[in-house]
């Protein structure tokens, strides 16, 4: 088993390496990174806006590219915690209460220093769970029938509707929610149109590229719109030298870098919670477990090595499910998954068989674009912090032109921009009301398949619930969402201690 | 909790119980089918009714403390401030003239107005910085994508 995957590896490489391959790899990290740093312009909404352009590339460097920008975000995301107190990403919001008080100090080279071991730790990891656990899960999920399928969808939309930030109750109304809008357009089955109000641009369903811009897009700038204030960056200059972290340091941040990092693997592997839980987590477990919790928030390398690895361990561990179930854990993995059915690729247990030089192509660059980020970080950070003096005003009307004709040029339609305008003034008023609009995004890619195994599963039983209770692990499944379920209502019964570990920023 | 935020929530609730309620009275349009050939209808309508329950637990929660929050406060995630007019209609403006410009005069003009309109929704910003930051786009964006990404879209239409 170990020798398969290590031939698959090696056969990843190759394709990895082909320089066309290897030349998307190095934009998307290089995309990634520089959105990293910006604030108010996300990971979704640099996804979206480029995955209409790689709908002519092969399916091979498209996945790469905007798996890249994910991973690449998480390195440029870290520099702005660290040296301007900025929580641009939500996974590295943490970050910000230790690295920037090191910055202060004089120490942001030092922490930046050990951010990139613990990265580089970090995403290894993940990326040696992947190669080992993803066949391993699809060799399971290849005995799944459709109502076990069926069970796993509702375990993974359940788990990512409240397990996310936020209220609950709204996380599971935002699934729902997803959910419909994934069933608008043409039914498959039936061929019957629901939810197009007679609009025949309607029929093909909701653009999932308008639904992300608008979501993620048009909504966030009408959020952010005059909120971002101009940026202290006197402080920010680091030196080459500067980020040689001493042994004292090193011997300190070990440790917490190892238990960062399994803590990542573990969060990565229960759908739903994404890398900003897992960082969350792992500064909360460190703070608790050390024998001077004092230091922490006054700069403690432990307070950055820890949940800054588990961060980049979580950020590999994400593609998991996706890639060997077809069960996307968070909106930016949705996002992925969509891009692969746009390409003609069926996400689902059968894809690491189908397509190895996809998958292990995915792996492969992972390693590849760690390395090429950790070499491109040490140079460019001086680089990307001059990038920070590009005031908002200019970042989001340009932005805003992007998305248009990037929406625009997805189908050449101009309807589809009105729809992404609608769709991101239902977001902002989302937004307003306390939804997180993330769990759409997971409903609605998740929708329409749901929708087709259920059909299945009632069609193979005779139209008889039971089989969802009579197949053990469909049981399983069920089972563990209504522990979900009980476990969330327990928790809103209960009565609310004020020393629950929730870090927030000042 | 503070009197804001409950009737926050309340407003969430209840816009989740009219969608919910929206949603089962369009569905009903479609064929419910029997459990073994699940018509079109089937999904939507239940969802529907979910979308309801959730919506008047949502409502019924406000008044408590005890909503269900995970604990994980993340900064930079609260929308309490308050809206910002200004931003926010020059931001749909901008994107609904694109869509009529790009309809009837071509990209060029469609690309100028968008930025510029979406660039005076900022409040520190001027009216010749707004039209350099359309200029410079407009020129750099079209060239990108119908001579580089070849988009079909006409420069200019009559």
């Amino acid at each position: 088993m170990v020798a398969t995957a290590l031939t698959d590896l090696w056969h990843g490489f190759g394709v990895a390496l082909q320089p066309s391959n290897l030349l998307w790899c190095f934009v998307g990290v290089l995309v990634g990174n520089l959105v990293g740093v910006l604030p108010g312009l996300g990971v979704m909404a640099t996804i979206s806006i480029l995955l209409p352009l790689t709908f002519g590339m092969a399916p091979v460097p498209a996945l790469l590219m905007l798996a890249g920008i994910y991973y690449g975000a998480q390195y440029g995301g870290a520099i702005c915690s660290i040296l301007l107190n900025l929580p641009c990403h939500p996974p590295h919001a943490v970050t910000c209460l230790d690295g920037f008080p090191l910055t202060q100090q004089g120490k942001g080279g030092t922490a930046l220093g050990i951010t990139m071991i613990a990265a580089i730790v970090g995403a290894s990891f993940g990326i040696i769970e992947m190669i080992f656990f993803a066949p391993a899960l699809v060799h399971v999920a290849q005995q799944f029938g459709p109502a076990d399928i069926c069970a796993l969808m509702l375990l993974g939309l359940i788990a990512g509707a409240t397990l996310a930030k936020g209220s609950a109750l709204k996380g599971a109304a935002m699934t729902v929610l997803g959910l419909l809008l994934g069933l608008a357009g043409t039914d498959i089955e039936t061929g019957s149109t629901r939810f197009t109000f007679g609009q025949i641009q309607l029929r093909d369903g909701i653009e999932i590229v308008a639904l992300a811009l608008g979501l993620f897009g048009i909504a966030e700038f009408i959020k952010s719109v005059n909120r971002i204030a101009p940026i202290d960056l006197s402080r920010a200059k680091v030196r080459l030298a500067d980020m040689r972290p001493s042994k004292a340091d090193l011997r300190r941040a070990a440790f917490p870098i190892i238990r960062g990092t399994l803590i990542g693997s573990l969060c990565a592997l229960i759908p739903g919670t994404g890398p900003a839980i897992a960082s969350f987590v792992s500064y909360a477990t460190e703070k608790k477990i050390s024998r001077t919790p004092e230091r922490f928030g006054h700069g403690a390398i432990e307070g950055v090595a820890c949940p800054e690895a588990s961060t980049h361990s979580a950020v590999q561990g994400d593609f998991i499910p996706t890639m060997s179930l077809g069960i996307p854990g968070d909106a930016v993995m949705a996002l992925l998954l969509g891009a692969l059915v746009i390409q003609g690729i069926t996400p689902g247990p059968r894809l690491i068989n189908e397509h190895p030089d996809l998958f292990w192509g995915l792996i492969a660059s992972f390693w590849i674009g760690n390395i090429l980020l950790v070499i491109l970080n040490v140079p460019l950070i001086g680089l990307w912090i001059n990038l920070l003096r590009v005031p908002y005003r200019v970042l989001y009307p340009s932005a805003l032109f992007f998305i248009c004709i990037g929406v625009y040029s997805t189908n050449t339609s101009l309807f589809e921009v009105g729809e992404t305008l609608v769709i991101g003034l239902v977001g902002y008023l989302l937004l307003r009301l306390g939804f997180h609009p993330a769990p759409i995004l997971l409903g609605f890619v998740l929708g329409p398949r749901f929708e087709e195994y259920l059909r299945r599963a009632l069609i193979i039983s005779k139209g008889d619930f039971l089989v969802f209770v009579e197949r053990p692990i469909s049981l399983l499944f069920l089972t563990l969402c209504g522990l979900l379920i009980a476990a969330q209502i327990y928790m809103a019964l209960r009565p609310r201690r004020s020393s629950i570990p929730s870090p927030t920023i000042s | 909790m503070s009197m804001v935020l409950k009737r926050r929530d309340l407003y969430a609730g209840l816009l989740m119980v009219f969608v919910g309620i929206g949603t089962v009275l369009q569905a009903r349009v479609y064929e419910i089918g029997t459990l073994t050939h699940m018509g079109p209808g089937f999904l939507p309508q239940i969802l529907g009714v979910i979308l309801v329950l959730l919506g008047v637990c949502i409502g019924f929660a406000a008044p408590h403390e005890a909503v269900a929050e995970t604990g994980l406060a993340i900064p930079g995630e609260t929308t309490r401030e308050a809206f910002d007019l200004r931003g926010g209609l020059a931001i749909a403006s901008g994107v609904f003239a694109f869509i009529v410009l790009g309809a009837y005069a071509g990209l060029v003009p469609a690309t100028f107005a968008c930025v510029f309109i979406a660039a005076l929704g900022d409040r520190s910003g001027t009216w010749k910085g707004a039209l350099l930051l359309a200029a410079v786009v407009t020129v750099a964006g079209c060239v990108l994508f119908v001579y580089v990404f070849k988009i079909f879209f006409p420069l200019f239409r009559w």
